[in-house]
């Protein structure tokens, strides 16, 4: 098959548009602060079309791991980012010239254009021919650059550009000023004036002084003086000048679609290689996630919440968790210690499965994840509290339309869910969402701070945040499968504002 | 083009920083009065003298090069000041001319750069006039290459050069520069071209066979000329940074010979004041640092004698081979002073100075440093001797194998036997290091412990004192008493003797 996206293997399944809708789960995972990261600087190329678009089945994600593991190779990348360094240039003197009004100036710029396409092209097509490549895509890009380059288009546009290009190169001119005069006509080979001044005053050299030449700054365009000046060059050169008019008329459109398709889409994988790479650097694992749309046995080793990783300073502690899912275990019901880690590990959740289905590596040593249809989050919001009896009103709309749009497909999670209510109310209302939940036989996570809610059944299993052993006010941010055990968290939490008892009383008494 | 009148083959550097040593040196040797003199009311000279005076020479060689230029600034001062003056005035004359507002255009830039180098030029031709009428009667190395390569260097030939030049760059023709297309097909590597008279007159008056258009910027099309001027700027960008540049290494070549005369105006002004006083002085001869020298006849202290009416008196000594001067004696003997004439006169010679002396062979030292006592610390932070031995850290850090050091009743802040100890401890260890020391010291202990131990390479002075009690200021040559004659002055101060009032 003829290659035609870096992306998708099918070219039924292409994203070619601009941004689709954002999943609702988005925000609620902070994958919007990781899209940020990765699009900064990349804005042009409208990389929310293709995040928003996760993958449900295995095949496609293969396809892009494959792409991936190509592009972790050094030389692989340098040649891509080189290459989309040069396509950038090319649209940005495209740009330019389709704002300039004097016409040799355009046509100029659309030359410079022309001559960077070429040569990035040529070049992207020759470094890959040096690369080890193993992936469909790289492969089939390769193959279509061979042949595109080859043919006979190409190699005349190149040839026709390389002799506009040297015959404007030999144009040597002079501008004689004097007053409101200006004279001008080919150079007539008059000494340069400069290394004579510089000589003359050599005797004085008396080791480093300032440079005193002006920088100048480009201007988007040429003012109408130079314009004029232009036009008298090219009265002085009509063969040159008119070639380059026949030139521009002729490669009005040369930009290929497919290559220029690539050059957009590749930024995807890039943008998550170069983001991801920091975090590699300060030595947290990621791998690439045994998929499946089929089987909901998950198993996940190493990982941690990616955004709250992008949030730290460097050499701050990134804490790694592992949890599985085996046979008919569904929910990992996560209780624990206040602030020790359980949302950022119900997140951690959400995104490794969202990352995997956009094909990327995951946050972890060793990962097997299921592809869901989709990612449903209930997260408390901020803008919702405004009444007790609101939030909770507010709090069952939510989680009737999660039940109601949720297939057995699907992911599911759920964090701190109707704790704004009475601990009786809750625990009757949030075992009715679970035992739907647990019907529909669908993964997910529920943080709760109901220990009950740990063992309603058998697809329910016990994780817990934990607390340093000697100090219980330290949390470790290890969230670990054993059963709920409700230890009173908040007396060390006030040890450590010295808010205990004794405290309080050996302040008052010393 | 060098000055080279201050080294054989380098600059004088007149930004170098001070010694870490500096402040206190200036202190304990009262050098104020010393860099006063010698600079009059000239605040420039000020400041070279005293960038002179505390970085020492360490060759001899380089100590005598100053001092034969130095001996034909004392027998031709008056061309001396005239030279100086040249530099003062047309470094004063370029400061004048406005850089105006902005240096972002290098027509401005330019401008300001011809009138810089019309007066540096001008100054250039006075200072060939004066080698041409004075060279031949100076006789020192420095002065014979100096104005030989004025002579050399400046030649009409190159003066009229110059000058067209100068004229040239005005551009009475216009401007004529070549480009190439660059992006957008815009004009860029802009050259400055000079044609030949001959290609000028064809520019100016036709004749010229090659084909050529022209345009002229309508008078009241003000962008038209903004452009063009702009387009002028990018022409001669690269000849007014060389020509700013020029006039630069000019200015600094005219500023480097200030520098260097500032100094022997400075040694000049100092002579001639001691002639005055009828103070004799001389060139001291600078012995390599290997070998240990110092021998004097009559060396007063030079701020001493600025400070005083009278002549003041001076000190014969025989100290060759010997690292260690102890001094002793009696109070208000004039053992201070002696250690100041000691450090000052080291630190003149090092500068190529002639010495406050009658006759001086002293070797050359890396650096010259004092650990004098000091007034109880006002903030009351530190102790005294915890101060002491703060400042002694220093100096112990910062001082080199063949520097001097000069102690001044150092540790005497304790009691004799922990001060001995403790001053014992580090004049050895310093003396081993290469280190010459004079020591004055009320320490007997102290004393006494090195007469016996170090006698051969330590020599011992005692301020003189008479029978009767009265003092010379003299130093002799004495091993240590262990009185300092402390009853004298209680005897003088009381009008009776400390063991009458016991008695």
């Amino acid at each position: 098959m003829q290659f035609h996206s870096i992306l998708f293997e099918q070219p039924a399944d292409r994203v070619d548009g601009d941004a689709q809708d954002v999943p609702s789960s988005f925000r609620d995972l902070n994958l919007d602060q990781v899209l940020e990261s990765m699009v900064e600087g990349r804005e042009e190329y409208r990389l929310e079309a293709f995040f928003y678009s996760p993958l449900t089945a295995a095949e496609p994600v293969l396809y892009r791991h494959e792409t991936l593991q190509d592009l972790e190779k050094k030389e692989i990348l340098d040649s891509v980012t080189d290459f989309s360094e040069s396509m950038r240039r090319v649209r940005a003197h495209l740009g330019r010239a389709a704002k300039l009004r004097h016409k040799y100036e355009t046509e100029r710029w659309f030359l410079d254009a022309a001559e960077t396409y070429l040569a990035a092209v040529n070049t992207l097509k020759e470094k890959l021919a040096l690369c080890e490549l193993g992936s469909r895509a790289l492969m089939g890009l390769h193959e279509y650059l061979e042949a595109y380059v080859l043919s006979p288009y190409f190699s005349s546009f190149a040839a026709e550009t390389q002799k506009v290009k040297d015959e404007l190169a030999s144009v040597v001119y002079r501008v004689h000023i004097r007053g409101s005069r200006v004279e001008v006509s080919p150079y007539g080979g008059e000494p340069d004036y400069t290394p004579e001044v510089e000589q003359t005053f050599a005797k004085f050299r008396q080791g480093d002084v300032e440079d005193y030449t002006v920088r100048f700054v480009d201007r988007a365009g040429m003012n109408h003086i130079e314009a004029q000046i232009l036009d008298l060059v090219a009265r002085l050169n009509p063969a040159v000048f008119g070639a380059l008019d026949d030139y521009c008329v002729r490669h009005e459109t040369f930009l290929d679609d497919t290559i220029v398709r690539f050059e957009r889409e590749v930024q995807f994988y890039v943008a998550y290689l170069e983001f991801i790479e920091r975090f590699k650097a300060a030595g947290l694992p990621f791998c690439y996630p045994q998929v499946s749309s089929r089987s909901k046995d998950i198993s996940v080793r190493g990982a941690f919440d990616v955004a709250l990783a992008n949030t730290l300073v460097p050499g701050e502690r990134v804490v790694c968790n592992d949890f599985h899912l085996e046979g008919t275990e569904r929910i990992l019901v996560v209780t624990g210690a206040n602030q020790g880690g359980k949302t950022t590990f119900a997140r951690m959740f959400g995104q490794l499965h969202y990352l995997a289905s956009l094909g990327y590596p995951v946050p972890g040593s060793e990962a097997r994840l299921f592809l869901p249809d989709q990612i449903l989050t209930h997260f408390e919001r901020e803008e919702d509290i405004e009444t007790l009896q609101g939030r909770l009103e507010s709090d069952l709309v939510r989680i009737r339309d999660i039940l109601q749009r949720a297939t057995s497909s699907s992911v599911v999670i759920m964090n701190e869910l109707f704790s704004s209510t009475t601990v009786k109310d809750a625990l009757v209302l949030i075992a009715a969402v679970m035992s739907q939940i647990m019907e529909l036989g669908v993964l997910g996570v529920c943080v709760t701070f109901l220990d009950e809610i740990a063992s309603l059944g058998e697809s329910t299993v016990s994780m817990v945040s934990m607390v340093d052993a000697e100090d219980p006010s330290v949390r470790t941010y290890k969230v670990v499968r054993r059963p709920a055990d409700g230890r009173a968290y908040a007396v060390a939490l006030a040890a450590k504002y010295g808010l205990t008892y004794p405290q309080l009383r050996g302040h008052v008494t010393s | 083009m060098k000055v080279y009148l201050m080294h054989r083959d380098q600059d004088f550097d007149a930004q170098a920083e001070f010694p870490s040593n500096a402040e206190d040196l200036s202190q304990d040797l009262g050098l104020d009065t010393l860099f006063d003199a010698m600079a009059g009311d000239d605040s420039f000279v000020l400041g070279i003298v005293k960038r002179a005076i505390l970085s020492s020479l360490v060759d001899p060689d380089a100590i005598v090069y100053r001092q034969d230029v130095l001996r034909d600034c004392l027998n031709h001062p008056s061309v001396v000041r005239e030279l100086y003056d040249v530099a003062v005035g047309v470094i004063e004359a370029e400061r004048k001319v406005f850089w105006g507002l902005s240096r972002d255009s290098p027509e401005r830039i330019l401008a300001r750069s011809l009138r810089v180098l019309q007066v540096l030029t001008s100054s250039l031709k006075r200072l060939r006039e004066i080698a041409d009428q004075h060279g031949e009667e100076f006789r020192s190395e420095g002065f014979v290459r100096f104005f030989g390569m004025l002579e050399a260097e400046l030649t009409d030939e190159y003066l009229n050069t110059v000058d067209f030049h100068l004229r040239e760059l005005t551009f009475p023709r216009g401007v004529l520069i070549s480009a190439k297309l660059g992006q957008g097909n815009v004009g860029t590597h802009y050259v400055l071209r000079q044609p030949s008279k001959q290609s000028w007159t064809e520019w100016l008056f036709g004749g010229h066979n090659r084909s050529k258009f022209s345009f002229v910027i309508p008078e009241r099309d003000d962008n038209g000329f903004k452009a063009l001027a702009e387009l002028t700027n990018k022409g001669i960008n690269r000849v007014a940074g060389a020509v700013a540049q020029s006039a630069d290494h000019v200015h600094s070549f005219v500023a480097v010979l200030r520098d260097e005369l500032a100094f022997y105006i400075g040694c000049l002004n100092l002579h001639e004041e001691l002639s005055k006083k009828e103070e004799p002085t001389c060139f001291p001869v600078p012995v390599r640092s290997e070998e240990v020298a110092f021998t004097t006849r009559g060396l007063y202290d030079i701020c001493l004698a600025l400070n005083v009416e009278a002549r003041v008196i001076g000190n014969d000594v025989n100290g060759d081979g010997e690292s260690l001067v102890m001094i002793t004696g009696a109070n208000q003997g004039g053992k201070s002073t002696f250690l100041r004439s000691a450090g000052l006169a080291q630190l003149m010679m090092g500068c190529g100075m002639f010495a406050p002396a009658e006759q001086l062979r002293i070797s050359v030292s890396a650096g010259v440093f004092t650990h004098f006592e000091r007034e109880e610390d006002p903030t009351m932070r530190r102790g005294k001797l915890e101060e002491e031995l703060e400042r002694m850290e220093k100096i112990a850090e910062a001082i080199t194998p063949s520097s001097l050091l000069l102690c001044n009743e150092s540790f005497a802040s304790t009691n004799e036997r922990e001060g001995s100890e403790i001053a014992r401890q580090i004049v050895r260890a310093l003396l081993e290091r290469g280190v010459r020391i004079f020591f004055v010291t009320h320490m007997f202990d102290l004393a006494e412990g090195f007469q016996r131990l170090e006698a051969d390479t330590a020599l011992f002075l005692r301020a003189e004192r008479m029978q009767d009690g009265r003092r010379t200021f003299r130093m002799i040559e004495g091993e240590p008493l262990p009185t300092s004659y402390g009853e004298d002055l209680y005897r003088r101060i009381f009008g009776t003797s400390p063991s009458a009032a016991g008695g």
